[in-house]
């Protein structure tokens, strides 16, 4: 019997950052988090362990929080991360990333983008953009990468590859090497953007210093 | 249990291996109607060129085709969430008593946590309703072997067979391995009146069948492999201080909650193994049965007259996680140190520790996207202070604030049949302001009838069919009316025009709610009591469709015309951000549909007022 992420163990922390097996991915709707759950899913799946991704569509992808999960073990039994579980959050909105700090285990890793979208709440005046999100984001994890994707997708021209640049930025934490992902991106993106795309991946590695 | 060769396996949701469990197992026919979070079964099926694949046009037609699709000898398939079977549950109900001749296979996606859904309604009972098989998978590996199970089950016992997954099945990605097709043997149509043709006296004769049929499966539920005793190695195989009955997801949150515990994993839901089950429970101390919304199996062990500790300390509501299943077992046994001994497991040790700050963060509702046409519309009904009969589609986010141009949502097509009861029991002035609204697709899907019913009997409803020209909530797939079919190729395209006209409708206009003033002038034309019912077409395509797309763009925003009205807000546009009290225009999601501009009284937003805007 295999027995693998019982959370008793799960919630110690571990030593290697490059040992991440269970991973949230926190979005707006619309910004690409499927496909980073995807993306990031097909390359661990290629390090030959069990992988297993949950996310949900519709109603919630409507510029909607979207919290999508991967996991990865010799066997993984649940595709739902429980709180105080996660190795990583990625975030693509730095709102959404605090939002899914519940899920992290002590000294986990936070690798979020620093755009801010505002939620209609907040435009409507029912509440405020919290303005302490990175101190919140630092307190609660082992390491924060902070990725100014926004930006860097603004200098390549496409805003949309914002998600990208955020993966390239957490590809540092996982055991699979730069070409494994630059595979797997390239056969998800439509054909026409796999350079742009690819681009979009090295600037957001380059961020955490490979 | 031994670690299976992922890496030769590809990583399939639930709905794709559905998909290619379907295609390997010889399925000719596959219909269905987009629903989250069943809509990719039938996607993928498309992108199979061997098979004949529709988006009927709602879920009673799909399972209709589906049952003339299996008499006809062709293996056949029908998609749809749970809600979806209750539109095909009157043709679901007499199947039944038909039976099939190729197998014939339902499949219901249900939504525990209602993610994209009205309600979380446990289509398990349509099983035990309807007296026919269920299976359950619990992974994607299951889901593609279930499904030709499925087919397999259906043919062997002259059933239809429902195969149920939830969100966490259907939306879930796990390792699958690939087969090839293998088409059954050709069963030739027979033409066969007592089985086929339910008249009250052959549907007599029919439905005792179904209680034998019943029974078989009964008996082949206690061995076939769809279910599964798991005694873990190492462990004594006699008896055990815990057992678990669980399947679906759930199964997966016990083994992650207690891998060394026996399991008896249940792939066929219904009927139940009695006697195995019975057997299982002699050898463990406490018997739990795990499963998400309804206490059915706890329901079924019981009638048979089998202890088992279930919903006392699961939740029936929305969706489990393996905390959740350890806080339960941890909860039961406390209590029962309580009253003897020694408790098997604290609850503090089955806590969760999730103590990172998440207090006080603003919520982040859906929001209907930047330059949606809906949008328009409900700033038009609020201003009007309507009173609004809602329908299901992306549109109903018009409920929320800031728009709250919304008082009912029920079900599909019920915005209609809603504002006849309206008008017929509100005051006459409140009678008047009453407005129906509904999608396209929605419309197509269960709305036509309800409009005949206000024409038949006169009554004066006035309805906005909000037409985006195509299935926007469920990722765009096409409709009758849309113009292109489950493959995306052309197709011949319903004037809405020419069916709401046929209806008897007299009084039908039209109107692009990119012109806000047009829209506002057409609503309270429409408003105007008159005979019969008044139908508004309200039609601009979603503007997320390839040919809505349009270079980005942002509102130009004048901050020293601003009067800090807050109009801008009322809209509740996502492009809009805030900055004290004035809009702030988040440049990256605007794209310059001129709503905003429509509602600032100031000119600050979009240039002055007195140049008339191009209508988008």
């Amino acid at each position: 019997m295999t027995t693998v992420n019982a959370a008793s163990s799960a919630r110690q922390a571990k030593v290697s950052c490059l040992d991440l097996d269970n991973f949230v991915i926190a979005s707006v709707g619309g910004q690409g988090g499927l496909l980073a759950t995807k993306v990031l899913a097909a390359v661990l799946h290629r390090g030959g362990m069990e992988v297993k991704t949950s996310e949900v569509h519709g109603m919630a992808q409507r510029g909607g929080s979207v919290i999508s999960f991967v996991r990865r073990a010799p066997r993984v039994w649940s595709p739902v991360i429980d709180a105080g579980d996660a190795d990583a959050i990625l975030g693509l909105e730095l709102l959404e990333a605090a939002r899914a700090l519940p899920y992290l285990r002590m000294g986990g890793v936070v690798v979020t983008s620093t755009q801010q979208i505002t939620p209609v709440t907040v435009s409507t005046g029912q509440a405020r953009y919290p303005a302490d999100l990175t101190e919140r984001l630092r307190a609660s994890s082992g390491r924060t990468v902070l990725v100014p994707a926004g930006d860097i997708a603004a200098e390549l021209g496409q805003p949309r590859v914002a998600n990208v640049v955020c993966l390239g930025a957490l590809s540092v934490f996982t055991d699979q090497p730069a070409d494994i992902w630059e595979q797997v991106i390239a056969a998800a993106v439509p054909a026409r953007t796999v350079a742009l795309n690819l681009e979009a991946f090295r600037r957001g590695r380059a961020v955490s210093g490979m | 249990m031994a670690v299976r060769a992922a890496a030769q396996a590809v990583l399939l949701h639930g709905n794709e291996a559905i998909a290619r469990g379907a295609w390997e197992s010889g399925v000719r026919v596959a219909t269905g109607y987009p629903g989250t979070p069943s809509t990719e079964i039938i996607e993928a099926l498309a992108s199979y060129q061997d098979i004949y694949v529709e988006w009927s046009s709602n879920e009673k037609v799909a399972l209709e085709v589906a049952i003339g699709a299996c008499l006809g000898g062709a293996r056949a398939i029908a998609c749809m969430k749970h809600v979806g079977v209750n539109v095909a549950a009157d043709p679901l109900m007499t199947v039944a008593y038909m039976g099939v001749n190729a197998g014939l296979v339902l499949v219901t996606a249900d939504d525990p946590g209602m993610h994209s859904s009205q309600n979380e309604q446990d289509n398990r009972w349509y099983g035990k309703f309807a007296r026919l098989p269920v299976l359950e998978p619990s992974d994607s590996r299951e889901a593609k072997e279930y499904t030709a199970a499925a087919f397999g089950v259906s043919e062997e016992f002259d059933t239809p067979v429902i195969l149920r997954t939830t969100t966490r099945i259907s939306h879930a990605r796990s390792p699958v391995e690939l087969g090839e097709r293998v088409c059954p043997p050709d069963r030739p149509y027979r033409r066969d009146p007592l089985k086929n043709v339910m008249l009250p006296g052959h549907a007599r004769m029919r439905k005792p069948l179904t209680e034998n049929r019943l029974q078989y499966l009964t008996r082949f539920a206690e061995t076939t492999p769809l279910n599964r005793l798991e005694w873990p190695k190492g462990h004594d195989e006699g008896r055990a201080p815990r057992g678990f009955v669980t399947g679906g997801v759930a199964y997966q949150y016990v083994r992650e909650a207690f891998p060394e515990a026996p399991v008896f994993k249940l792939g066929l839901s219904y009927p139940l193994p009695a006697n195995a089950l019975r057997d299982f429970a002699g050898r463990v101390d406490t018997l739990y049965v795990v499963e998400e919304l309804d206490p059915f199996w706890e329901a079924e062990l019981k009638y048979q007259g089998i202890e088992a500790v279930g919903k006392q300390v699961f939740s029936k509501h929305g969706e489990l996680t393996a905390s959740l299943v350890r806080q339960g077992v941890a909860e039961w046994e406390t209590e029962r140190a309580g009253l003897s001994g020694a408790p098997l497991l604290q609850a503090d040790e089955a806590g969760v520790d999730g103590s990172a700050p998440t207090a006080a963060l603003p919520v982040r509702p859906p929001v209907l996207c930047p330059g949606c046409p809906h949008r328009a519309v409900f700033h038009v009904l609020r201003k009007l202070r309507l009173t609004v009969t809602g329908d299901i589609g992306c549109y109903t986010l018009g409920a929320l604030p800031p728009l709250s141009a919304m008082d009912t949502c029920t079900c599909m097509g019920a915005s209609i049949g809603g504002s006849i009861g309206m008008r017929r029991a509100l005051p006459p002035e409140q009678a008047e302001r009453v407005v129906a609204v509904i999608g396209d697709s929605t419309f197509v899907h269960s709305g036509i009838t309800a409009l005949i019913d206000a024409v038949y009997n006169r009554t004066p409803i006035v309805l906005l069919i909000l037409d985006n020209e195509t299935t926007a909530m469920t990722g765009h797939q096409g409709h009758p009316a849309a113009g292109w079919n489950a493959r995306g190729e052309e197709s011949p395209r319903v004037s809405l025009e020419a069916l709401v006209s046929a209806c008897g409708v007299t009084r039908l206009a039209v109107v692009d709610p990119g012109d806000m003033k047009a829209l506002e002038g057409a609503v309270k034309s429409s408003l105007v009591p008159g005979d019969g019912p008044a139908v508004l077409i309200v039609r601009r395509p979603c503007v997320l469709l390839p040919r809505s797309r349009r270079a980005a763009a942002a509102v130009s925003f004048a901050s020293e015309l601003c009067t800090e009205c807050g109009a801008c807000f009322r809209i509740g546009c996502p492009a809009l951000g805030r900055d004290g009290k004035r809009p702030q225009v988040q440049a990256e999601l605007c794209i310059d549909c001129g709503q905003c501009a429509a509602v600032c009284p100031s000119g600050a937003l979009g240039g002055p007022k007195e140049e008339e805007r191009d209508p988008r």
